[in-house]
């Protein structure tokens, strides 16, 4: 019998109420890979990774990790799926009144039954990773927009999850910071082996880490490609993606298809 | 699954001499982060007693599982050897291991300033405290005569807020407040006849706990307890909905756009108190009042229209307003005192849980230190 896809969504639909955002979306996620969910701004992106997370009650469709599904599954073992997952919010989602170092530590100290001297040295490993060795006693409040997305990869990587989720990772980070977030996610995906599955709507970013990607269609509330993105720049057949992908403004379609100019 | 799991070996790590200068350590088990991790205690100690050791070597060959805790450990180990001029040769280890080892040396991290006070002596906190009441007490004075400004500014003609945000704000602290008020109100009311009756009735005075439930209801029981419900309910609200803005810088987008928060944010929310306190504290009466008719109708021997008669004996307009100017007063107090410190919070999510508690506990304090100075006022006064 083959494996059982690493993460394999199944007839999802992301719906507010009764007001349906998105039908139909099926696709899956190999172990290992960084697959990119893109899509223009409203297109039910950030819903999506809600329910992948277990955030958002799923109405319609399902959600599987190895095969187990995360719609159906009791409390604890959504709560038992769920530790296997890290989370990158978009706006690094920090507990405030905690120093970075008790930021990472908290789930460790939660979920792990180890001594407070091998919790510190953890604390510290992971922080050097992302880059912020020395700041351990800073508070969120006291560092820059780049540094609370880096710490709070760090604290999405506390428990050495298996799959990581981000949200919008460059989202109001000048573009060398977003770089280097870009290239922190890609060494965690090398150095760690960890699925990583990012919600953008940055180009730059989407060619940069992207192994592949599924399009949200906000139209035609669904997904309309799904592959490798350099591969659906040019052949995707929805011409919605290829210029999303061209990097052409989707308003500028929208007119040029009301009004065609003469060649 | 779970069961084999727990089958897995525990993590050890085992050294053993393979040349004169060299430390074979042989990393066994499953590193899970969910287990506990050997102490390094018993390796440093081994490299301290060897002053001969020059470099130190993995085997990992029944290495069945690692994690984050592993590599936490060998950075330990790293740092040892460091110390003690140990060569650390990492080649026994997997590649990805190797990786994060690297990766953990790698990242730049040296040069940052801490942001690290010194603790005063106390003389100096002592000072230090002063000054700090003292700001405190200038912002606060600053403050009511800003809002003052903006009531003036108001009056004028001066175009400040929205009608709809004012009236969104006085439905919130009016009718929606009815509930709590009413019930207190009532309960208050209550209670002041059943004591008055209990006394009063061994003196065959019973009558008279018409005149006591009228008079208390109204000069000091109905405004005051409006303004304590009001003060925890609409002054906290109030607070924490400036403290939120201020940290989702919605203030600071007030002052780019040169919005005076004032104008637009405290001013309807202290007319809303200022037209809806009033209002409560009649109702309070009036339910108050009610509550004392039924104590009274179910354990003292008096008709409905003796205790009604008496009620309105007792009661006159001087001992009804004497109530409703305190809750005018209290308006202003639970307003200012709301909005300063929603305005005073600072930018984390704390900082709103503390600026809600000192609304309330500011509120409170000053409303029963005003309603202390009526009294003092009214005594005087001989009202």
């Amino acid at each position: 019998m083959a494996e059982p896809p690493h993460i394999e969504v199944r007839d999802l639909e992301l719906a507010y109420g009764s007001s349906v955002i998105m039908r139909d979306l099926n696709f899956s996620i190999r172990r290992g890979e960084v697959f990119v969910i893109m899509g223009g701004s409203g297109c039910g992106k950030s819903t999506l990774l809600r329910q992948l997370i277990g955030l958002k009650p799923t109405q319609r469709g399902d959600i599987l990790y190895d095969g187990v599904s995360l719609v159906r599954a009791s409390v604890a073992q959504r709560a038992a799926l769920q530790r296997r997952f890290g989370v990158l919010f978009q706006s690094g989602g920090l507990w405030s009144w905690l120093t970075l170092a008790e930021n990472v530590a908290l789930p460790l100290q939660q979920h792990t039954c180890l001594a407070p001297s091998q919790i510190d040295q953890i604390v510290r490993l992971k922080l050097a990773w992302v880059g912020l060795r020395g700041f351990e006693d800073f508070y969120p409040a006291q560092l820059s927009g780049g540094m609370a997305k880096r710490a709070g990869l760090a604290r999405a990587m506390a428990l050495d999850p298996e799959i990581v989720f981000f949200d919008e990772p460059g989202a109001g980070l000048d573009p060398v910071t977003a770089r280097r977030l870009d290239e922190l996610i890609l060494q965690v995906r090398d150095s760690f082996g960890t699925t990583v599955v990012v919600v953008t709507h940055e180009l730059e970013s989407i060619y940069r880490i992207a192994d592949r990607a599924v399009f949200l269609n906000a139209e035609r509330r669904t997904m309309t490609a799904w592959g490798p993105p350099r591969q659906l720049a040019t052949e995707a057949e929805d011409p919605a993606v290829r210029e999303f992908l061209s990097g052409g403004p989707a308003a500028a379609t929208r007119r040029a298809a009301l009004k065609p100019v003469a060649p | 699954m779970d069961r084999m799991e727990s089958r897995a070996p525990e993590p050890q790590v085992v050294t053993r001499r393979i040349e004169p200068d060299r430390l074979l350590v042989r990393l066994t088990g499953d590193w899970r982060l969910d287990r506990g991790v050997p102490d390094l205690a018993p390796l440093c100690a081994a490299v301290e007693a060897d002053q001969a050791l020059r470099q130190i070597s993995f085997d990992t060959t029944e290495l069945a599982g690692w994690s984050s805790s592993l590599v936490a450990f060998l950075n330990q180990c790293r740092e040892v050897c460091q110390a003690r001029q140990i060569a650390f040769d990492p080649t026994g280890l997997p590649d990805r291991l190797r990786r994060l080892l690297d990766l953990a040396a790698a990242m730049p991290g040296a040069g940052i300033v801490r942001p690290q006070a010194a603790q005063p002596s106390w003389v100096a906190q002592v000072g230090l405290k002063a000054l700090a009441w003292k700001a405190a007490t200038v912002e606060s004075v600053e403050f009511i005569g800003q809002v003052a400004l903006a009531l003036s500014r108001w009056v004028r003609g001066h175009r400040s807020f929205r009608k709809t945000d004012a009236l969104l704000l006085a439905q919130q602290a009016g009718a929606e407040a009815l509930p709590i008020v009413a019930l207190i109100a009532l309960l208050v009311g209550m209670i002041l006849a059943f004591v008055g009756a209990v006394q009063l009735e061994r003196f065959g005075a019973s009558i008279y706990v018409a005149d006591l439930v009228a008079i208390a209801m109204a000069r000091e029981m109905g405004c005051m307890m409006t303004a304590i419900i009001m003060c925890g309910r609409t002054g906290a609200s109030y607070a924490a909905a400036l403290g939120t803005m201020k940290v989702n810088q919605e203030l600071d987008a007030f002052a780019v756009f040169g919005i005076s928060p004032m104008d637009f944010l405290v001013l309807p929310r202290l007319l809303a108190l200022l037209a809806m306190m009033p209002l409560l504290t009649v109702f309070a009466d009036v339910v108050g009042v009610l509550g004392g008719f039924v104590v009274a109708m179910s354990m003292l021997d008096l008709s409905a229209m003796e205790y009604w008669l008496e009620t309105r004996n007792a009661l006159n307009l001087t001992q009804f307003n004497a109530g409703l100017i305190k809750s005018v007063a209290f308006a202003v107090v639970i307003g200012v005192t709301a909005c300063l410190r929603g305005l005073q919070c600072g930018t984390d999510a704390a900082a709103v849980g503390r600026a809600t508690t000192s609304a309330v506990v500011t509120g409170i304090t000053w409303i029963i230190a005003t309603d202390a100075i009526f009294a003092v006022v009214y005594n005087a006064l001989g009202i």
